[in-house]
């Protein structure tokens, strides 16, 4: 199934980010990973739509998208998705992140607490650790990268989502793209991430599912309790063999995690 | 035609087998591989060679900036050209530079270099480079995407400091002061001459363009690389409308004289294998953080300087091929002197950074190499500018208004 984004102005054209949407049932916003949305609707979206109306924007900046230049920092950003969920007429809906997604919505839910009914975060950054601190991931070289993003190099999903384009030209896009969704990125950890989230978590009202996979070595799996133990009514799912790419990986046992605590 | 003397300060004592032990010279460079005695030695050998091209007529002597850098013991320059302007009187005192984007706020810069122009008498030119990623977003925690903007901020501020007398406030995205008024400000006036080290960007050379700026490539690739880069350069400020001046552009050339090209070979070739088998091994993942360079950048297609391809590119070249490709100059000075002259002519050039320090060379040998090309190669391609002013370079107080630091007097006692 193909789903073509469709833009959505916000602050007055100040932002224009194309949003994905497509499935039945209640709406699911679903805030992206690092790698932004250029593969499209990749099966892990498409097998959330199964049971919800999934709405996936990209964030500014993210897929060569406008704005960036207006969000210095995550506050900026937590303030960009308020305005957001206006314009698309969200006043209480279901929150899922994945990594930097996941930072940005567990932000959103403690400064909106009414705007989420129920949280769900798939291997969010935000929280630090020294002894066990999350890979820098802006130093992996591309051949490692994988490695570090994958838990099970085997798995057949990795090749048939993440091929590299045959063309030099669709090569050339997909590695400015991905230098550009980096630099995004930059912008709200670097050089560590952790930007006081610690300070807020509290404030998350919502229900939390987090969820992690125990082989995951960008963000190590430690983090799971942490988050959990700081949010007030959360869960935390392990996923066995699943990396930091938990959704594209395990997407079964991810959906049916999902649906088992949103319903 | 301008002649400065630049010092890296590479530590000389990298083993070996460091390019397979070590990822990197640069960043997470094991600290166990520096004898502070040795540096102690280097420091003031490396403070003696730079003292020594003054002596030699270079026009100016020149320090830079890097962090966590083993080829690059500089993470403070101005310390190096404090102890410069005390023991020189002639060379100007060129700092390439100081990293602006890294210091808040940037007044400390501001204050320390007006404090070199004043204690030199005016010799400072001031470099305000970005710094390159390794220096500024790995070993400073410099967030790439707001780098560049970081660092135009701290320029105009830094620029504000010193030709506005007033006490004034700073009210900035990065900086927020609310009484700006460094004592002292630059002797210089309006401001010393300011030199901007960069790559091949072309933010970059639009800006030194508007604000008629000197331009320094500082490549380690040599001037056949380069011509591609400065022929861009000058292309653009063509387009642009910026006036042709040779003194506008620099280059720096690594350099090695000797008494015949089979000397040279005998005597550097071991130094210059050391600089581009060790102190150039940077790890790929360090060299251009995303976001280092502009996005407009990246789309036109320019590519990082170092890094990965370069390294790539050089594995396996011995000391024929880097002269043949001119990495090095090296040769007796007839050789050195028409290959000069290639470079200068090639990418119209009217400042020349050479570099004849090169890796673990020793003293004795750079001070040869130094003197050599002082008497036998400086005074044929001294002239060859004719017509054009060099309106960038320094303007000290004269001779009779100069300070002369005292001689040293030992022991106290005899005072």
């Amino acid at each position: 199934m193909t789903v073509e984004a469709k833009t959505v102005s916000v602050r007055g054209g100040m932002f224009n980010p194309p949003v994905y949407r497509a499935g039945k049932g209640e709406p699911l916003l679903w805030l992206h990973a690092a790698g932004g949305l250029n593969r499209g609707w990749t099966p892990e979206l498409a097998a959330l739509a199964e049971s919800y109306d999934v709405i996936a924007p990209v964030h500014p900046g993210w897929d060569d998208s406008i704005g960036l230049e207006h969000l210095d920092d995550i506050h900026d950003m937590v303030v960009y998705y308020q305005d957001f969920c206006d314009a698309m007429g969200l006043t209480s809906v279901n929150l899922a992140g994945h990594s930097i997604g996941g930072m940005f919505a567990a932000e959103l839910a403690a400064a909106r607490p009414d705007l989420v009914k129920k949280l769900v975060l798939v291997c969010p950054v935000g929280l630090w650790l020294d002894e066990n601190p999350v890979t820098d991931i802006f130093t992996v070289m591309p051949n490692e990268m994988p490695g570090v993003l994958f838990g099970d190099l085997t798995n057949p999903v990795i090749g048939q989502t993440l091929a590299r384009p045959t063309t030099e030209a669709g090569l050339a896009q997909a590695l400015y793209l991905q230098l550009a969704n980096f630099s995004a990125l930059g912008k709200f950890i670097w050089p560590i991430p952790d930007k006081g989230l610690k300070k807020r978590l509290h404030r998350i009202k919502a229900p939390t599912l987090v969820l992690w996979g125990d082989s995951d070595r960008l963000v190590p799996p430690a983090y799971g309790p942490l988050f959990a133990s700081k949010i007030d009514k959360a869960q935390l799912a392990t996923i066995k063999g699943a990396g930091h790419m938990l959704p594209l990986e395990k997407t079964a046992e991810f959906v049916s995690e999902v649906r088992a605590f949103l319903g | 035609m301008k002649f400065h003397w630049f010092h890296l300060m590479p530590y000389p004592d990298l083993p070996d087998d460091f390019q397979q032990k070590h990822r990197s010279v640069w960043v997470d460079v094991p600290y166990s591989l520096f004898d502070a005695e040795r540096g102690h030695q280097v420091y003031n050998e490396y403070m003696d060679e730079l003292e020594y091209a003054e002596q030699c007529g270079f026009d100016g002597i020149c320090c830079n900036e890097h962090h966590s850098n083993a080829y690059g013991l500089m993470p403070s320059p101005n310390i190096i050209a404090a102890g410069l302007a005390r023991r020189t009187s002639k060379a100007g005192i060129v700092v390439l530079g100081n990293s602006i984007a890294l210091y808040n706020p940037p007044i400390r810069v501001a204050e320390e270099f007006a404090m070199l122009d004043v204690i030199s008498g005016g010799r400072l030119v001031a470099g305000f480079p970005v710094g390159t990623s390794m220096d500024t977003n790995y070993a400073y925690g410099m967030t790439p995407a707001t780098l560049r903007e970081r660092y135009h901020e701290n320029h105009d501020f830094i620029m504000k400091a010193w030709t506005d007398e007033s006490t004034f406030h700073f009210n900035g995205k990065y900086n927020q002061v609310r009484y700006v008024n460094p004592w002292p400000r630059p002797l210089q006036k309006p401001h010393p001459p300011v030199w901007i080290p960069g790559g091949g960007s072309l933010e970059t050379w639009d800006w030194v363009t508007e604000m008629n700026y000197v331009y320094c490539y500082l490549s380690y690739f040599g001037y056949i690389r380069g011509k591609t880069v400065m022929d861009n350069f000058w292309k653009r400020v063509e387009e642009i409308g910026g006036e042709f001046n040779p003194f506008k552009a620099g280059f720096l050339q690594l350099v090695c004289v000797a008494d015949s090209d089979a000397e040279a070979e005998r005597l550097y070739s071991e130094h210059v294998d050391y600089f581009y088998n060790r102190c150039l091994h940077v790890y790929g993942g360090f060299a251009d953080a995303p976001g280092y360079r502009t996005l407009r950048t990246v789309k036109a297609g320019i590519q990082a300087q170092g890094g990965a391809a370069a390294s790539a590119q050089r594995s396996g070249m011995k000391w024929a091929d880097f002269v043949r490709e001119g990495y090095v100059i090296a040769g007796s000075p007839d050789t050195v002197a028409e290959r000069m002259e290639d470079v200068i002519k090639g990418l119209r050039v009217g400042q020349l950074m050479c570099l004849m320090q090169i890796g673990n060379m020793p003293k004795e040998k750079v001070l040869y190499n130094t003197k050599l090309f002082s008497q036998k190669v400086m005074p044929r391609l001294r002239n060859m500018w004719p017509g054009y002013e060099d309106h960038w370079w320094i303007n000290p107080l004269p001779e009779e208004k100069r300070a002369r630091p005292a001689e040293l007097r030992a022991p106290a006692l005899s005072l």
